[in-house]
């Protein structure tokens, strides 16, 4: 999730010159790496449950856990994470709405639970995140993987596994396109 | 969103947004640990100048739960009964840096014109015969849980309607979202005037239970306010549950699996018989659930982000 004011995504003015950095092939081959290395840390995909955060953590959950499955030949939990009551700058915008929080039928406790988001930048997201979980319940163990890591972190906060690490300039605007969401699967800066 | 007086002051988007809100709030009620920060650091004032059990309650829990902080004034016990007035009472309170101010009182327009002698956020719980906008929007919320949609369902609201500002936030919400409203009762206590308002807003009167009980998609009872009433609206209660109350026959009369409602409290044996209020479509104490969410969600979106008009 990006921290910018709101309304900085998905709109791209002609102006702007866009310049893309993942297109659908490298997000798809990025998305498997992932896949690969949490079964690898985690060896296996017991235990393992896969939470997106809003809005498009979610697709990318999906698409971990199903490169999972195919793996490991077993179904893996997947659930969707919303933090908008727990963000530290509600007071500082307009009502955001807040989104639906899922869990997977078995909860979070004493499972591995790898939080999964599109772009991690400021890190405030990944700490609303952490805070929900505690009131959710007890992971044995949480871990982060993103699609992006923009860097410009403000919190001690980082990911265990990266689709790609994008330096940027504070004033650029990175964004994640999916085709669950808005029917492309690309990721620009700009 | 500033306050919440009454349903005219919703958008529809609005409405839709608050049911989206109180969806996820719903799910809080179901967990171990039922928090959330969204509020921390607010202060809710529930002011409350006439008997309530459900709504003061689902008002301090909904608070909170979202990590408020919540004290609870009601005219008894407070400087009212030494003869305060209303508006130094609402400023001194005020004065302590409230963030919310729930208030429910009597007097028909008590919560507006509070609103405009205080910087925070007013919720109307109720004014007198006027309005009680969380009531219609928890009704609603809870039919449109059980229906699918509202549109083009045909509800039935059947009762005291002349003392019922439950009535008359319901009839405005259910016509915005696109149901088919009948009201009905006994001619003493139809609103004097209901024909041009029913004109005007599209909605059917009757005073005809049975005839309306057969085509509705969702009944709402409403309860005979005794306390409101001055005079003698019908000849005995025995009367009027033949008339008008939703007996075990009438229940009979229902589509299957209508859901029924109450704002409760019930006068059992009254308006709606034990047989109805236990039946299995009985939704009453989804209500109550249903009610809390849409607190949750009402506060939230009126205390959760960056202060509106006036002074924060």
């Amino acid at each position: 999730m990006q921290m910018p004011a709101p309304g900085t995504r998905p709109d791209t003015g002609p102006e702007r010159a866009d310049r893309t950095v993942l297109d659908a092939r490298d997000i798809s081959r990025a998305l498997t790496r992932i896949s690969h290395e949490l079964l690898e840390r985690n060896k296996g995909a017991d235990d393992l449950v896969l939470l997106g955060l809003h809005t498009r953590g979610v697709p990318l959950a999906r698409r971990i856990a199903e490169r999972i499955a195919a793996v490991e030949g077993a179904p893996v939990a997947v659930g969707e994470l919303d933090v908008t009551l727990y963000r530290d700058d509600l007071r500082s915008q307009p009502t955001r709405r807040a989104h639906k929080t899922a869990l997977p039928a078995g909860g979070i406790d004493r499972k591995v639970v790898v939080l999964v988001d599109d772009v991690l930048f400021s890190g405030r997201t990944i700490r609303a995140a952490l805070d929900a979980l505690a009131d959710l319940g007890r992971p044995s163990a949480v871990r982060l993987a993103v699609l992006v890591d923009r860097g410009h972190r403000q919190l001690p906060i980082r990911a265990d596994h990266v689709g790609k690490n994008l330096p940027s300039a504070l004033a650029e605007r990175v964004s994640v396109r999916l085709t669950e969401i808005d029917g492309t699967d690309e990721v620009s800066i700009s | 969103m500033k306050h919440l007086l009454s349903i005219d002051d919703l958008s529809t988007d609005e409405i839709h947004a608050l049911f989206a809100t109180a969806a996820d709030m719903h799910d809080v009620q179901s967990r171990e640990v039922k928090k959330l920060p969204a509020l921390r650091g607010r202060t809710v004032v529930n002011m409350f100048f006439e008997d309530s059990t459900r709504t003061r309650s689902s008002f301090e829990i909904a608070g909170k739960w979202l990590s408020a902080d919540v004290i609870n004034v009601s005219a008894k016990g407070s400087s009212t009964s030494k003869g305060e007035s209303l508006r130094d009472t609402v400023l001194t309170v005020c004065a302590m840096g409230v963030d919310g101010l729930v208030i429910r009182h009597p007097a028909s327009g008590a919560a507006v014109q509070v609103s405009e002698w205080v910087d925070a956020s007013v919720v109307n719980a109720g004014d007198g015969m006027h309005e009680h906008p969380t009531q219609a929007l928890l009704d609603a919320y809870t039919l449109q849980r059980r229906l699918g949609s509202l549109e083009g369902r045909h509800v039935a609201i059947i009762g005291d309607l002349t003392h019922s500002r439950v009535f008359r936030s319901n009839v405005q919400c259910l016509t915005r979202l696109g149901a088919r409203v009948t009201v009905v009762a006994p001619p003493t206590l139809m609103p004097s005037g209901i024909g041009a308002w029913s004109a005007s807003a599209g909605f059917e009167t009757s005073y005809d239970v049975d005839a309306v009980l057969p085509d509705a998609d969702a009944v709402m009872m409403l309860r005979v306010q005794r306390e409101r009433m001055s005079g003698a609206y019908f000849p005995s209660a025995r009367e009027y549950t033949v008339g008008y109350g939703l007996t075990r026959n009438r229940l009979a009369l229902l589509k299957p699996d209508v859901p029924i409602c109450h704002p409760g409290p019930m006068n059992r044996g009254l308006e709606i018989a034990a047989d109805a209020a236990d039946a299995a479509q009985s939704v009453v104490l989804e209500q109550v659930s249903s009610g809390l969410a849409i607190r949750m969600a009402v506060l939230y979106h009126l205390l959760a982000g960056e202060p509106q008009g006036g002074t924060a």
